[in-house]
């Protein structure tokens, strides 16, 4: 991002920070949060192969591909 | 003929006097015609949507029982993904993405044998709340093109209004539906959620988004809600019910003895004169037909816009990690995978994407989740609880859909809190999980444009807005003697 | 300069923490119905869900959460009566999605115990290993990393990324930090594994084979001064990858801990990784802060709460302890403990039951197993287990014996012909021609025939030097093509010549 974008989204963010940090003057200790807005439990699938893309559509939006497998950058990272 | 209902159009391909190539070919000219002022769509799938109409017609020729929608066209947001056809999500990072599979609202569209014309325009990611936040371009409003179509299924909204399509499909996260609805004189349904499948709903906040109809009337909706409803076993938090037998209510629209509660909190300040007057008119309406008009109060929404800024903005973070330009769109940039990626970001995404995704992360970050998601989520315990006491006293809530009718293109582009603004009558529903539609309730006496009428009910109880909606609609049609529609300016 | 082991555990208190990823044995993916077969062509085995497309959402495997269930109660674990996924959010090109669906604060079991015996130096000492937690998740694509000089991931040109493994279940078992084991605690720790592998394998809910991945350990290891409370600083090594290295990393970490400590320095908290070849590990990638994954939960899937009834199903239908069959069959056997402890090092007991099973002397059966079929797996540096030979082909060895159809000998090459490839016992025994000699005519001739060519060692054994008659059962053997029984040989002979044993 370029500087004065930074600038203006950092006092953005700042402003709708402050707005919004108002959900913990309610949020009391005894109140259980709510992730889900349905009360489901326990929902499964059968251990069922069902077919698989082929690997052309797998890799047909693949920005860079080789060998049927997806091509990227190098990975700076954990070696594994 | 593109000026009728769904369900007429539908009656008249029954009857032969039209067929669906016919019926998808003088929709097009439309679009080729209107569709330079308003922009409504991103895509056009002229090919596919004219191959799969004359295999309607070949169906039809043949006698076969078709399902009521068979061969009507539709215009889908582009935040569903269909098969080989371009999704975008209004953003340039998908830029070119053709998915290698259908949504199942997209499979249940094609199971009914409706004809999808294209992709509609949207904020990106369905962000927003006018369509200005598309990549591409903005939407213009048809009632008035300096305008916005809300958002941010600004292009479903104006692609209807503007008879480009007689159905469309919207998202709604906190209002995507129903604020395009309302500020384009449309209908708009944001079912239960679990009620429509998100399979294929490219996620933006994930427990709140939902697939639902928008048309120009409420029966239209119903039998679009129908068509796309139902238990899918490949969405874990999909309701395994019957669908609500929403087109008989449609088709029933009788309200007395109904008791519809007003929320308090939700008119007044911050409110457009004119839509509170249409509000008011709809409720005396109600009344008239025999409704019972109750006052409840849910003073925890008072907190709804900021709950929602929070838990929206943390999963879109989340959800939206997956754009990285390993698998799928746009890549730019040289280096590491993560230098790679860190650019493709940086071009492919929006001012608005970035802000959220960084408010998102940060309120889901160690030492902040407890102040920030943490006590969302409690907030969104008390709006439940609030709906549900309300509920208690009344079988629908209503209030004015958005605090105002359109505003100008760019007029609040620049203050994201005003923008929010717009969502505070619609967002209480998202985070509750329950179902509310948006009709048209006239035109606000300042400036003439379109007001929206808001009826919320309780989980998987999505019959009663189109009871109550159907209600309210045949009255006011019968006090405007003609379709609300018909009062915006000709386009071509 | 490094400290030798025995100066390392006078002077310092070893503390553990494994963490044991277990790739479950479901005939589909955690999330979705793509296969999880190993090997197949890359890519082929994905789908918008395991891809992470955009818009795709998961489903719970019914079957990995009951395999979990089962493993938390093999462990000793409380069943957890809800349980939620949670996003762990973070960068790595090999996930999909950027975020790997796993479990967080509320896993599905949690607070058990695994007892071992560990044979050592000592004697067999019995050590409690506390559970901490059995969570769900998935597993990661594979990368390829290609160009650069090693072929490793360091200076590599790109990568090449196959998704046919994401998705796929993993369970995590955490323990405890395990305290007191002091310089057992390389032992204790493959102990740990070990057992752990055993019953995992009975439970039949995963191949558990460490060398294809789908048992994998990550060994925390700490010091601190002997009579010191307070932990010392742990280092993380990852993936070891076979029971032998489980051992070996960990000691290798007390002696390099050591070596830092006892000079003044301050170990490093960090992830290292254990390199087979040289039995020392190396650093990762020291990341410059602490990764921050933003757990929340999973807004895409529904908590689970098992019903007591589910849980009670599973439970009945457990397998027996290892260690309680291990006791059974050595009863049942009457096995020496050192006979049993060699069986169970090698890996074969359940090899040698399945044998038992089918009708085959124990004493034999082990033979067979702990013998020639564990030569040639060591020689090939395998698993007996991995070797195309089956315990049907055994017990069928074993009859052929007993039927006086082949000599230990001719068994040996048939073992060979079997793990070759060319068929079973009897078909080896068909193809190579070998046929036990028991005809005593054509003996006696081959008899004759070696003492007319060797009449002065003929003329010993008649004077009374038996040892000497082994030159003639050679020459009997040699001119029969093994295919005699030698003792046979070495009756007939002495009772030709006048002698006897």
């Amino acid at each position: 991002m370029s500087e004065s974008e930074l600038d203006h989204l950092s006092s953005e963010l700042d402003l709708i920070l402050s707005a919004v940090a108002r959900v913990s003057e309610v949020a009391k200790d005894d109140i259980a949060p709510t992730s889900h807005p349905l009360p489901l439990l326990n929902v499964f699938r059968e251990d069922v192969i069902t077919p698989s893309l082929t690997a052309d559509e797998a890799l047909s939006g693949a920005p860079a591909k080789e060998e049927g497998r997806f091509k990227v950058p190098q990975i700076l990272g954990e070696e594994a | 003929m593109i000026r009728k209902s769904a369900n007429e159009m539908a009656a008249s391909l029954a009857s032969g006097e039209v067929t669906s190539v016919e019926l998808t070919k003088a929709h097009f000219a439309r679009i080729e015609e209107v569709d330079v002022k308003v922009r409504a769509f991103l895509h056009l799938d002229t090919e596919g949507a004219l191959a799969s109409a004359s295999v309607i017609d070949e169906r039809r020729k043949k006698g076969e029982e078709l399902p009521p929608l068979a061969g009507v066209p539709l215009a889908l947001k582009d935040v569903l993904v269909q098969k080989n056809v371009p999704t975008t999500c209004g953003s340039k990072i998908l830029q070119g993405w053709r998915p290698p599979y259908d949504a199942t609202v997209v499979k249940n569209l094609k199971k009914n044998g409706v004809v999808i014309l294209g992709k509609t325009n949207m904020d990106e990611f369905a962000m927003g709340s006018s369509t200005e936040n598309s990549a591409f371009h903005p939407t213009h409003n048809p009632w008035d093109l300096t305008r916005i179509p809300g958002g941010s299924g600004g292009g479903s909204s104006a692609a209807i209004s503007s008879f480009e399509a007689p159905l469309a499909i919207g998202t709604d996260t906190g209002g995507s539906i129903r604020q395009p609805a309302a500020v384009t004189g449309t209908v708009g349904v944001k079912p239960t959620y679990g009620g429509v499948s998100r399979y294929g709903l490219v996620a933006f906040s994930s427990s709140l988004d939902q697939a639902g109809p928008c048309a120009r009337t409420v029966l239209d909706a119903a039998l679009l809600h129908e068509a796309i409803a139902g238990h899918d076993e490949k969405d874990s938090t999909s309701i395994d019910a019957p669908v609500p037998k929403v087109v008989e209510a449609a088709r029933r629209g009788d309200v007395k003895g109904v008791r519809i509660g007003v929320i308090k909190e939700l008119q007044g300040e911050g409110y457009q004169a004119g839509v509170l007057e249409r509000f008011q008119e709809s409720l005396d309406i109600l009344s008239g037909l025999g409704a019972e008009i109750v006052e409840v109060s849910c003073p925890s929404f008072d907190y709804a816009l900021p709950a929602y800024y929070l838990i929206a903005p943390s999963e879109c973070s989340s959800n939206l990690a997956r754009f990285d330009a390993m698998r799928f769109g746009l890549r730019v940039g040289e280096g590491s995978a993560e230098e790679v990626m860190n650019a493709t970001r940086e071009a492919g995404f929006g001012r608005e994407v970035k802000r959220r995704i960084i408010l998102g992360t940060y309120a889901l970050s160690s030492g902040y989740y407890d102040a920030y998601y943490g006590s969302a989520q409690k907030v969104r315990t008390l709006i439940k609880n609030d709906f549900e006491k309300a509920f208690l006293s009344a079988d629908v809530l209503v209030s004015p859909t958005a605090p105002t009718t359109a505003f100008k293109i760019g007029e609040k582009s620049d203050d994201p809190l005003a923008m929010y603004l717009n969502d505070i009558a619609t967002i209480p529903v998202n985070l509750a999980g329950i179902c509310a539609i948006s009709i048209p309730s006239g035109l606000a006496k300042e400036d003439s444009l379109p007001a929206g009428f808001q009826v919320m009910a309780p989980a998987m109880a999505d019959d009663r807005l189109y009871n109550v909606g159907a209600a309210l609609e045949r009255e006011l049609l019968a006090k405007w003697s003609k379709p609300l529609l018909d009062f915006a300016p000709e386009l071509a | 300069m490094a400290m030798k082991y025995d100066q390392v555990v006078s002077a310092f208190d070893p503390v553990l923490g494994l963490e044991v990823h277990v790739e479950l044995g479901t005939k589909s993916k955690m999330f979705c119905g793509c296969a999880t077969l190993f090997g197949a062509e890359p890519n082929t085995q994905v789908c918008p869900v395991c891809l992470g497309l955009p818009g795709s959402l998961p489903v719970v495997n019914r079957k990995a959460i009951e395999y979990t269930i089962a493993i938390g109660l093999a462990l000793n674990c409380s069943i957890a009566p809800y349980s939620r996924f949670a996003r762990k959010n973070y960068f790595y090109p090999d996930m999909p999605k950027n975020f790997q669906t796993s479990q967080y604060d509320e896993p599905i079991c949690k607070n058990g115990y695994l007892d071992l015996e560990v044979e050592t130096e000592d004697g067999i000492k019995e050590f409690r290993v506390d559970i901490e937690r059995v969570h769900m998740e998935e597993d990661t694509g594979k990368s390829l990393h290609v160009g650069g000089a090693t072929g490793r991931i360091h200076g590599a040109d790109y990568s090449l990324l196959d998704y046919n493994r994401a998705g796929i279940p993993l369970v995590e078992i955490v323990t405890k930090t395990i305290e007191g084991t002091g310089k057992y605690a390389p032992l204790v720790a493959k102990a740990y594994v070990k057992e752990l592998r055993d019953i995992l394998r009975s439970l039949g809910v995963s191949d558990v084979k460490m060398e294809q991945g789908s048992l994998r350990c990550d060994a925390n290891v700490s010091l601190r001064p002997m009579g010191e409370k307070k932990l010392g600083t742990r280092s993380e090594t990852k993936n070891v990858n076979s029971l032998r290295s489980v051992e070996r990393a960990v000691r290798a970490e007390m002696i390099r801990h050591a070596g830092i400590l006892e000079t003044g320095g301050k170990v490093k908290q960090e992830t290292r990784h254990f390199h087979e070849n040289t039995g020392e590990t190396t650093a990762g990638r020291s990341k410059e802060q602490a990764e921050d994954y933003r757990y929340f939960q999973e807004p895409d899937l529904i908590p689970i709460a098992p019903a007591d009834s589910w849980i009670d199903e599973i439970r009945k239908n457990l397998p027996e302890r290892p260690s309680e069959r291990r006791k059974r069959l050595q009863s049942a056997w009457s096995v020496p403990d050192k006979e049993m402890a060699a069986m169970v090092n090698a890996d074969v007991l359940d090899l040698v039951a399945e044998t038992v099973e089918l009708g085959a002397d124990p004493t034999k059966a082990r033979g067979w197993w702990l013998g020639e079929i564990a030569r040639i797996a060591n020689e090939n540096e395998k698993w007996a287990g991995e070797l195309p030979i089956s315990p049907v082909n055994v017990k069928e060895l074993i009859d052929l014996i007993n039927a006086g159809e082949l000599t230990d000998k001719l068994a040996r090459q048939v073992v060979e012909g079997v793990i070759n490839g060319e068929g079973s016992p009897k078909e080896v025994v068909a193809q190579r021609g070998f046929k036990v000699v028991s005809d005593d005519t054509a003996l006696m001739e081959a008899i004759e025939r070696a003492i007319t060519t060797q009449p002065d060692v003929a003329d010993k054994v008649r004077n009374g030097h038996i040892p000497a008659a082994g030159a003639l059962i050679g020459a009997v053997m040699k001119d029969t093509k093994g295919q005699a029984d030698a003792a046979k040989v070495r009756s007939l002979l002495l009772k030709h010549l006048g002698q006897s044993e």
